[in-house]
């Protein structure tokens, strides 16, 4: 991806390079309806384990798991589940570092997983937390939540909860901050590509 | 970082750091029921140890399995070398077998990095006579770090037989690395010759009075093993009068933990108990020899890791 060159930060409400597609109230609302949808999905909270997956991913499980506290009053486990280890490009990219796998105390046999990320993009790396799942244990039932689903799917995995579906350009960039990741408001936008 | 890994002198602050990361998140998955991952898939890793080893070599063929790589163990003894094939043909003859990696502990100084100018897979150094063993120094490093937190600025002791030590040796440059104080502690029969010159340029302190060392609260204090294979120089009189002036004895124990409670002590094994350390300290909760054990496996997975995985690995 090119940037344009510029002394504004990229992410920055400057940032002419991105267009805002979600603000964080817009972030805010899709986050509050896929807390109620996995509820209504799963007939309440029992059984429950929301399992991020690194970094974003882990925020926005968190962020779920407090709506979902506010509306039925229960703790909801939550994890986090990296992939890093698992992925089908290690060996075309350079080493990267893996970071935290996380798994609650009541671990996830017989249990609701549902895993939790920003972007869902290819599928790849659906695939791979998959199979770290299966290292891990046997879930009841696995079930996807994204905060934007950007379609270009290479892999036949689809989402069950969805924030936001963005039809984008592969040589589009979508860049999701957060504020307790990354500081500053949550915001979606996307960079890069031709103008639309 | 290195496509090889022969010297503790070759990572970086950052390398080290990357590593210790690395082997914190494997250290998780020795906690698994199913301790397996597929990273690995289709490396093969060749552990050729010409001397014996139980806990480096069975560390590395575990981590190497527990990723999914092919590990196979050649010794010296059962193996051409003892037909009297060279170095040179043997290591040859394993890298045109296309191996990834070759995992090397050999009794020759430098043998490991004259290996590395004849092959094309990755070599990691896993001791090479007196000269290197850069795992070990970083999982005791990492053994350390998981008790006391960061290393920078710990005061770490290192206490023993320095001539004969590759331990030590990798040792002071990981510590050194890490931004801690290290003071060497030996007879001056154990110093290493230009040793004087190497302390001064890389800031180590050393002393021949373990128990002023002790009575200082280091953070951690090292102890080396006695080489009993190597000791035929006449390096001290007696291995009573040895444990006298330079063993971790219960009374020395009890000194050590009044002047730092928190002090913890290493020894990379195998222990001579009752020489260079006594029962009371290779047992005492402060001792992290059975952690260091546990360790071995989750940095050398690391290590595999980064040497192997990613782009610009050997194929």
């Amino acid at each position: 991806m090119t940037r344009a060159d510029t002394t504004v930060p990229p992410g920055h409400p400057l940032d002419p390079s991105g267009r805002t597609v979600l603000s964080a109230s817009d972030v805010s609302r899709a986050l509050r309806r896929i807390a109620h949808e996995i509820l209504e999905h799963n007939k309440g909270a029992d059984h429950l384990v929301l399992l991020g997956i690194p970094s974003r991913g882990v925020e926005l499980a968190h962020r779920l798991a407090d709506l979902v506290r506010e509306v039925e009053g229960t703790e909801v486990p939550v994890g986090s589940l990296d992939i890093t280890m698992h992925r089908d490009d290690l060996r075309h990219q350079p080493t990267r570092a893996p970071m935290h796998t996380t798994i609650p105390p009541g671990g996830i046999d017989d249990k609701v997983v549902v895993l939790v990320d920003d972007v869902l993009y290819s599928g790849r790396t659906i695939r791979a937390a998959l199979d770290a799942l299966s290292d891990l244990g046997r879930p009841r039932a696995v079930r996807l939540a994204v905060l934007v689903d950007r379609g270009h799917r290479e892999l036949p995995i689809r989402a069950d909860h969805v924030g936001k579906n963005l039809p984008t350009s592969h040589s589009e960039k979508v860049q999701v901050r957060l504020a307790g990741h990354d500081g500053g408001e949550d915001v979606v936008r996307i960079a890069g590509g031709d103008a639309r | 970082m290195n496509r090889h890994l022969l010297s503790s002198a070759d990572l970086t602050r950052d390398d080290v750091r990357m590593l210790l990361a690395t082997a914190s998140e494997m250290h998780e998955v020795q906690h698994r029921d199913v301790k397996k991952l597929p990273t690995l898939r289709g490396r093969t890793v060749i552990n050729l140890f010409f001397e014996d080893s139980t806990r480096t070599r069975s560390s590395f063929e575990i981590a190497g399995k527990w990723m999914s790589a092919d590990t196979i163990n050649i010794t010296g003894k059962g193996s051409s070398a003892s037909k009297g094939e060279s170095l040179r043909d043997t290591v040859r003859t394993i890298d045109a077998m296309s191996v990834d990696a070759i995992v090397i502990r050999h009794m020759a100084s430098g043998a490991a990095h004259q290996v590395s100018q004849w092959v094309d897979a990755s070599v990691i150094n896993a001791g090479d006579g007196t000269h290197e063993h850069p795992t070990q120094a970083l999982l005791d490093a990492y053994t350390i770090e998981q008790r006391l937190g960061d290393l920078d600025g710990a005061r770490v002791a290192i206490v023993g037989d320095l001539t004969h030590s590759r331990v030590f040796r990798s040792n002071a440059i990981t510590l050194r690395t890490l931004g801690a104080h290290v003071t060497l502690v030996a007879p001056p029969t154990l110093m290493p010759s230009g040793i004087a010159s190497w302390a001064a340029a890389d800031g180590l302190e050393l002393t021949d009075d373990l128990d002023a060392v002790l009575a200082s609260g280091p953070d951690a204090v090292m102890m080396l093993r006695v080489q009993r294979e190597r000791m035929s120089g006449g390096f001290f009189p007696t291995a009573r009068e040895y444990t006298v002036g330079f063993g971790l004895t219960r009374e020395r124990l009890r000194a050590l933990s009044d002047a730092n409670p928190e002090a913890v002590i290493c020894h990379p094994g195998p222990m001579n108990r009752g020489l260079e350390i006594s029962a009371d300290a290779a047992d005492a909760a402060q001792s992290l020899v059975l952690d260091q054990v546990s360790a071995g496996v989750a940095v050398r997975m690391s290590v595999l890791y980064h040497l192997l995985a990613g782009e610009g690995a050997v194929a």
